[in-house]
């Protein structure tokens, strides 16, 4: 394996004869063309669907880097130390590891995230949404034509507290711009019925958490809709693949509220299968800490994700004072 | 094409389940909340989930609960039925435990808040430091974000796929 710390960041100078900026981190070069994203870094290189790089980069950008392992595929990604990145190819994958093929740079957060950013931003043609449904955005191909900067730097939600409380996250509605999704057009659409004494209309509250859901115009985007100290519902509507292929530092809970998700697990270092796990609603399921994961949602469905944000777990975990599976029976 | 959105329910749930290909299905510890709730008693706190020191509880609702009471902000979301949330301020001689909710007694005294009525897939908060009670008169179900605390139960080779 190859190392690297504190690397360069730069960008062409100009366009590409596709019209796209190239880019490069420490020794990682990424390039696109009408089809492709380009990676190379010293001892390899790298193709992608340039559709599914895009998909997997929104969602690492927008996440930043999100809870441990963003796989891009079955080389590419990125490990979150929540303060700076690993940046990596072949890191988790047993055949490049064993070629001496993988390389890994560690980056600050914030040079990746500006660098990451300005890629997804300029690589992301008008018309094309990574975040939506593949039958619900245009085309990701081509050459160079316009971009999609709304929809690249959406808000995400984060409640600080739960959604719809007074100067909390609010609530989705066809005023807003939230339609209702046309895969749960029978979602009951009905509000709880919410009567607070005056001086309590802060802490009395509740909302249609399924109505809010099914107007998401988005699809594996976990999200914040409730706080309990360290623990988060952050529910999101699934819908084709997951993107990424998250390999987890800590294991997460999965709750199916609706319709169906097959999960594909591997072991989290080299990608070994270990399970495929069915989830129907109302099934509650761990993901454990020693895993990646990606999920399967023939139609539309919710998924509960809920985590545990806290920072100490990764190191109780890697440690091995604490074990890779959430409870022992 | 018209979409039908599959939910569940306690009499209409299809469990899915973990395929095994080199694991032990007790790693996933999964379970079913339907399932759980259509063989618990009511208002028994049975942890779906257990992420340190989070749950996540199921709550069959069959009549009408104790007043309770919880030092930190939880959420309830009805997953079946309508259930009706009361919530009173405490009269300040409660001690709350520093973790999960406790029951604070038969009467609370303390000035009345308001009242919430879910139904399936309402999510409403239980403020910390709040009490609250919630009954149904046909059964329903909650799925409660909490910490665990006394009476959190524990039932996991029970409700959980072993094989």
């Amino acid at each position: 394996m190859t190392t690297a710390e504190v690397p360069a960041v730069s960008q062409g100078q100009g366009p590409n004869e596709f019209g796209y900026l190239e880019f490069s981190l420490g020794e990682f070069r990424f390039s696109r063309d009408e089809y492709f994203a380009y990676i190379t870094w010293p001892t390899g290189r790298h193709v992608m669907s340039v559709d599914a790089f895009l998909r997997a980069l929104q969602r690492d950008v927008a996440w930043e880097f999100f809870y441990g392992i963003v796989n891009f595929d079955g080389v590419l990604g990125t490990v979150n130390h929540y303060g700076t990145v690993d940046l990596f190819a072949g890191r988790y994958n047993d055949a490049y590891r064993k070629a001496e093929l993988d390389h890994v740079e560690n980056i600050d957060t914030p040079v990746i995230r500006e660098m990451f950013a300005r890629m997804l931003d300029n690589w992301t043609n008008e018309g094309f949404d990574p975040f939506a449904s593949p039958q619900e955005t245009g085309s990701a191909f081509g050459v160079k034509h316009g971009d999609n900067s709304a929809a690249v730097t959406r808000h995400r939600v984060t409640a600080k507290r739960m959604v719809s409380l007074p100067g909390d996250e609010p609530l989705r509605d066809d005023a807003s711009g939230h339609p209702v999704n046309r895969m749960f057009a029978d979602v009951t659409q009905d509000e709880p019925e919410v009567y607070p004494e005056p001086g309590f209309e802060a802490e009395v509250g509740s909302f249609n958490l399924f109505s809010y859901l099914s107007r998401s115009p988005v699809t594996w985007n976990p999200s914040v809709v409730s706080v309990c100290r360290d623990s988060l519902y952050c529910p999101t509507t699934e819908e084709y693949i997951l993107p990424i292929i998250h390999g987890n530092d800590r294991a997460e809970w999965f709750v199916q509220l609706s319709d169906e998700i097959i999960w594909d697990v591997e072991d989290r270092d080299t990608g070994r299968k270990r399970a495929k796990v069915i989830m129907k609603a109302g099934d509650v399921a761990a993901m454990p800490s020693d895993i990646r994961h990606q999920g399967y949602s023939p139609k539309r469905s919710m998924l509960l994700v809920w985590e545990n944000a806290s920072l100490k777990i990764p190191q109780l975990i890697s440690s091995g004072q604490f074990p890779t599976q959430p409870v022992e029976f | 094409m018209t979409y039908v959105t599959r939910l569940a329910s306690l009499d209409d749930y299809e469990k899915g389940g973990v395929e095994v290909i080199d694991d032990d299905p007790k790693n996933y510890a999964f379970s079913n909340i339907f399932e759980v709730a259509s063989r618990a008693k009511p208002f028994e706190q049975i942890a779906v989930g257990k992420n340190f020191e989070y749950v996540l509880e199921v709550v069959r609702v069959e009549g009408v609960s104790g007043w309770r009471a919880c030092a930190h902000d939880q959420s309830a979301l009805v997953l079946e039925g309508e259930v009706e949330f009361t919530l009173r301020t405490l009269d300040g001689s409660q001690n709350l435990p520093p973790n999960g909710s406790a029951g604070v007694g038969e009467e609370v005294t303390g000035t009345a808040m308001g009242r919430v009525v879910a139904r399936r897939g309402h999510l409403t908060l239980l403020p910390g430091g709040r009490a609250y009670r919630y009954g149904s008169g046909r059964p329903a179900v909650l799925l409660i974000q909490t910490v665990e605390g006394v009476d959190t139960q524990y039932r996991w080779a029970e409700i959980c796929q072993t094989a």
